[in-house]
C-alpha cells in the first residue's frame, strides 16, 4: 500500500511541469495582441531575476507583470505606453536594450573608443614597419639583393 | 622592440583583472535604482486590514511624514525586521503605514496580533497591483513619504538598525526640521 502511495507520487513528481517558464491561460481578441503579447513579455527583463525576460521567469513578480502586460495589450494599450509604463516603475532595468542618455553614453563611448585605440595601434605598426625596410643605405639595399639572389630558386 | 613594452600584455591583464574585481564589488546587482524617488506615491484606493469597509487613499500622507511598509506574512525579512519597525515607531514616534501585499487578511490579523502592530494602519494590496505602480519585486520594501505625498527615499530589503540611522534618520530630520519652521 506504501509503495503503491510513493509511486503515485513520483508518477505526480515526474509528469508536473516547473522549471520552463511559465504558461498562462490569457485570451486574447486577435492574432495581433497576442503576438505583440508574446513580445513583449520576451522583452522585458523580470525585475527579480538578473538576466531572465519575463516570459522565462518563474517569480511571482514576474507573473504579475505578464498579468499586467496583458491587461495593457486588451485594454488596447500601444508597444511603446506599455514600454513607459513598465519604465516609470522599474526604471530601465527592465530594458535589455537601454536608451542613450547622458548617463549611459558610457556604453557606447568606451567600446568606440577602444576601436579607434586598435586601429590607431595597427596603422602605427604598420608605419613602423614600413619606415624600418625603407630606411636601409644604398650599401644595405646591395648587400640584401645580394643575400636574396644566392638563395635557392624555389 | 624595447623590453619594457614586453610587460604591455601584463599591465593590460592586471588592469582588466582590477577593473572587473570591482564592477562585482561595486554594488548588489540585485538593487534596482528606483524610479520613484522624487515622485508622488501612485493614487490608491484599497480597503483597511482591520476595517474592510473602509478605503483609504494617497490623501492619507497629507501635513505627516510617514514611513510606508510592504510586508506580508510569508516574508520571512519581513518579521525579522519587525521589531526595528515596533523601535522606531515607540522611540521615534514615527509614523508607519503598512501595505500588506499579497497576503491572506485572516492571516495578516494573526501575525500582528501575535507580534504586534506598530504600524498606524494597513491597507490591502492583494493583487499586487499597488505594488507594481510602487515598483515592488520583493517584500520587504520600505518607502519614506513626505508631507506633500511624495517618495523621498525607497529601501528594499529589510530595514534594520543601521539602514535606518544611515539612510532614514537624516532626511526625516529634514523633513521634520521642513515641517516644524512651515507650522512657526
Amino acid at each position: 500500500m506504501i509503495e503503491r502511495s510513493v509511486a503515485a507520487f513520483l508518477f505526480v513528481l515526474c509528469t508536473s511541469v516547473w522549471g520552463q517558464g511559465a504558461i498562462d491561460a490569457y485570451e486574447f481578441e486577435s492574432e495581433d495582441q497576442s503576438k505583440r503579447y508574446s513580445a513583449l513579455i520576451d522583452e522585458f527583463r523580470c525585475p527579480k531575476c538578473l538576466n531572465t525576460n519575463l516570459s522565462g521567469s518563474d517569480a511571482p513578480i514576474a507573473a504579475d507583470l505578464r498579468r499586467v502586460v496583458y491587461t495593457l495589450v486588451i485594454e488596447g494599450k500601444r508597444d511603446d505606453e506599455i514600454r513607459t509604463f513598465l519604465q516609470d516603475r522599474y526604471g530601465d532595468f527592465v530594458l535589455y536594450d537601454p536608451p542613450m542618455r547622458v548617463d549611459t553614453i558610457a556604453l557606447w563611448a568606451i567600446p568606440a573608443s577602444l576601436a579607434l585605440l586598435a586601429i590607431i595601434v595597427i596603422v602605427m605598426l604598420a608605419r613602423r614597419r614600413r619606415v624600418a625596410v625603407a630606411s636601409l643605405d644604398a650599401d644595405a639595399q646591395a648587400r640584401l639583393a645580394v643575400l636574396l639572389s644566392e638563395r635557392d630558386p624555389p | 622592440m624595447s623590453r619594457a613594452s614586453l610587460f604591455v600584455p601584463l599591465v593590460a591583464f592586471v588592469v582588466l583583472v582590477g577593473l572587473l574585481y570591482a564592477g562585482f564589488s561595486l554594488e548588489d546587482p540585485h538593487r534596482l535604482p528606483s524610479a520613484l524617488v522624487g515622485r508622488a506615491f501612485p493614487a490608491f484606493a484599497l480597503a483597511d486590514l482591520n476595517a474592510p469597509d473602509t478605503v483609504v487613499t494617497q490623501s492619507i500622507f497629507e501635513g505627516q511624514v510617514t514611513l510606508v511598509n510592504v510586508w506580508a506574512t510569508w516574508c520571512p525579512t519581513c518579521k525579522a525586521e519587525h521589531a526595528e519597525l515596533a523601535r522606531i515607531h515607540d522611540e521615534e514616534g514615527m509614523r508607519i503605514i503598512g501595505i500588506n501585499y499579497k497576503d491572506d487578511p485572516a492571516a495578516a490579523r494573526r501575525w500582528l496580533a501575535r507580534y504586534g502592530d506598530p504600524y498606524e494602519r494597513h491597507v490591502i494590496d492583494a493583487d499586487g497591483l499597488l505594488g507594481v505602480d510602487l515598483g515592488v519585486y520583493g517584500a520587504p520594501e520600505s518607502f519614506l513619504v513626505d508631507q506633500h505625498g511624495v517618495i523621498v527615499h525607497k529601501r528594499v530589503g529589510d530595514v534594520n538598525r543601521r539602514v535606518w540611522e544611515a539612510e532614514f534618520v537624516p532626511l526625516v530630520a529634514q523633513l521634520r526640521d521642513a515641517l516644524a519652521s512651515k507650522a512657526r
